[in-house]
């Protein structure tokens, strides 16, 4: 769902307003976790292809075999970790995989097109904020060498920079911030039919009066299209009782909810794009 | 009074009107996506900005006319997603590795030059410190460099075993993995050197001490031992350009830090972002570096024992970075 304060203002040059959704901190945290477990996983896949083959390579080429082996093995792991981000945010698609599945992608904040250089900044400073961070838990809990207390305050002063999207409203990591570059929602969203196309027939069955469209403004409209494309049977009933009882409608023999409220959802739209047409805007019942 | 059995809204008919054209902009933009914009057939390509434009302009009437929140949803994200095929890149990959080497790197790393000077004088303050206190007290030296990095060159070695460090090995086996392993733990800390310049630079600034201390310790005890010259060449063969690279890396990530410090007349996030355009570039170059600096130090430290040549070597690999990167070269672009 939208909501405004995720909402940027982005004016195309053509001069319309793109509205665009800043990506919230979940979906951010989802889409990491994502690509961390794709990471992990094709490097625990390279390990074991790397140790199968290195044996395979050793009784087969000697000395020479295993070190190929290790060469790919260490470039891959390297490639992995540094370029995974790089090489997908790159593409048209200007996400990694895991931004994709939620619908995200990353746009230069200037609206211009998304630099090379940008996405290389934003992707080399997860090296603070996501690797050494990683390092130093791990040599926090297992390590003997690195003091306990010294990982702890260096932990302490690095999640500085791990909790920075939490603290503006950009929603921006400290990549983000040096690479120019923000992270939006740009979901593939299907065509939905419109729900004044089955009214039709069944609008010569109910006809309103303007004082009875005038009961409801645009957020209840938006409120009962959401119900028709739902059409929860329960729903449909309270909500067509509800609207009765507003506008003193007077039930017929052959009465059934979901038709009434298709005909009152055509006819309440039809009146309120007419008065739209004439500048006017009402937002709900309240605004007169 | 609103009998009006049959007819549609305007809004719907709208709608039905335009929306062949929104569908076959979607299918566009999905194949473009899944795949590349070189997928695409030229009339398809053409057809882009077209259709396009028109979703815009359907978007901004139906904000102004259409109460149907299901087009209206539809058209923002659709017009935003092909917003980016329509401005974003063009450039294949190709175009754009060229231009990076011919321009866009060389012009980076000068625009950084005053933190290079500023991380070379930090390197080598932390080389003379760290030289001066091993000459005067041996011990010092396990103070710099950890036991797995000495791997036995400390000072209770003997000189006959300092000087086997130093020489060539005369078979290849081994060092193809040496390299890798030596390319990846240096672009590594390269990078980490990079990114602790958003810490203010201090973290970087450390980091290059550090690095130039190990390089003073190391100096220290060999020439001590009368080996200054062999370990010299043993360095200068891949060390001037690995040096330069950390060099280089600790010189962006202190552009990074100086800019979060004093963003100067512009907003702070946009000084930021243009700092961190020209560091990132040239930390896109600092990893070309270190895999030339790993595959001289991999095979050709190893295969070249004669320190004349290693000396050769470094010293034309200094002219040739310092030519490619200060020259002045005319066709300058953006």
């Amino acid at each position: 769902m939208k909501t405004p304060s995720a909402q940027r203002v982005f004016i195309t040059p053509e001069g319309v307003d793109l509205r665009l959704q800043i990506a919230s901190v979940g979906q951010r945290v989802g889409a990491l976790v994502i690509d961390v477990a794709i990471i992990l996983l094709v490097l625990i896949a390279l390990t074991i292809g790397a140790l199968l083959l290195g044996v395979g390579a050793a009784v087969g080429a000697g000395q020479l075999g295993t070190e190929i082996m290790a060469v790919i093995w260490l470039l891959g792991a390297f490639l992995l970790r540094n370029f995974y981000f790089f090489a997908f945010e790159l593409s048209a698609a200007a996400a990694t995989p895991g931004k994709r599945m939620l619908g995200l992608r990353v746009a230069s904040r200037d609206g211009g097109p998304l630099k090379a250089e940008s996405v290389f900044a934003r992707n080399a400073m997860r090296e603070l904020e996501l690797f050494l961070p990683i390092t130093l838990l791990l040599s926090g809990v297992g390590g003997d060498r690195v003091d306990g207390w010294t990982a702890l305050l260096t932990l302490i002063w690095v999640s500085g920079f791990v909790l920075l999207p939490l603290l503006n409203k950009d929603r921006l990591r400290a990549g983000d911030i040096v690479g120019g570059t923000w992270v939006i929602r740009a979901p593939k969203q299907k065509l939905v039919r419109d729900m004044a196309d089955e009214s039709i027939q069944h609008r010569a069955a109910y006809v309103f009066t303007t004082a009875q469209l005038d009961a409801y403004g645009v957020h209840e409209l938006q409120v009962l299209e959401t119900v028709l494309r739902q059409n929860q049977p329960a729903t449909l009933r309270v909500v067509a009782e509800r609207i009765e009882a507003k506008i003193g409608w007077k039930r017929t023999a052959d009465h059934h909810p979901r038709d009434f409220l298709s005909a009152y959802y055509a006819a309440l739209r039809e009146r309120l794009e007419q008065r739209l047409l004439m500048g006017v805007r009402r937002r709900d019942k309240h605004d007169v | 009074m609103t009998d009006t059995l049959g007819s549609q809204l305007k809004s719907q008919r709208f709608r039905q009107s335009r929306e062949a054209d929104w569908r076959r902009l979607e299918a566009l933009v999905d194949k473009a996506e899944k795949r590349s914009l070189s997928r695409l057939s030229d009339s398809e390509i053409l057809a882009i900005p077209v259709l396009y434009r028109s979703t815009l302009s359907a978007l901004s009437v139906a904000r102004e006319t259409s109460l149907d929140q299901g087009t209206i949803d539809y058209l923002e994200t659709l017009a935003a997603r092909a917003y980016f095929f329509v401005y974003g890149s063009r450039a294949s990959l190709g175009e754009r590795l060229v231009s990076f080497l011919v321009y866009d790197w060389p012009r980076a790393v000068q625009s950084l030059w005053r933190e290079t000077l500023l991380a070379a004088a930090l390197m080598l303050l932390g080389a003379l410190v760290a030289s001066g206190l091993v000459w005067a007290e041996p011990d010092w030296f396990h103070a710099f460099i950890p036991a797995d990095m000495s791997q036995g060159r400390g000072p209770e070695a003997s000189t006959e075993a300092l000087r086997e460090t130093l020489a060539g090995t005369e078979s290849g086996e081994g060092l193809s993995a040496f390299a890798a392993f030596l390319f990846t733990h240096n672009a590594q800390v390269a990078l980490l050197a990079f990114a602790l310049g958003f810490a203010l630079g201090l973290p970087s600034a450390m980091l290059i001490l550090y690095n130039g201390a190990i390089l003073g310790a190391f100096a220290a005890l060999f020439i001590s031992r009368g080996l200054g010259v062999e370990l010299g060449g043993w360095l200068a063969i891949h060390g001037v350009t690995e040096l330069y690279a950390v060099t280089l890396a600790g010189a962006a990530g202190l552009r990074i830090g100086w800019t979060v410090a004093f963003p100067g007349a512009r907003h702070r996030l946009d000084a930021l972002a243009a700092s961190g355009r020209s560091a990132g570039l040239a930390m896109g170059g600092v990893i070309v570096m270190l895999i030339v600096a790993g595959l001289l130090e991999g095979f050709g430290r190893q295969l070249i024992a004669d320190t004349g040549l290693r000396y050769a070597v470094g010293g034309a690999s200094a002219l040739f970075w310092l030519a490619y990167f200060y020259i002045p070269r005319p066709g300058a672009r953006r």
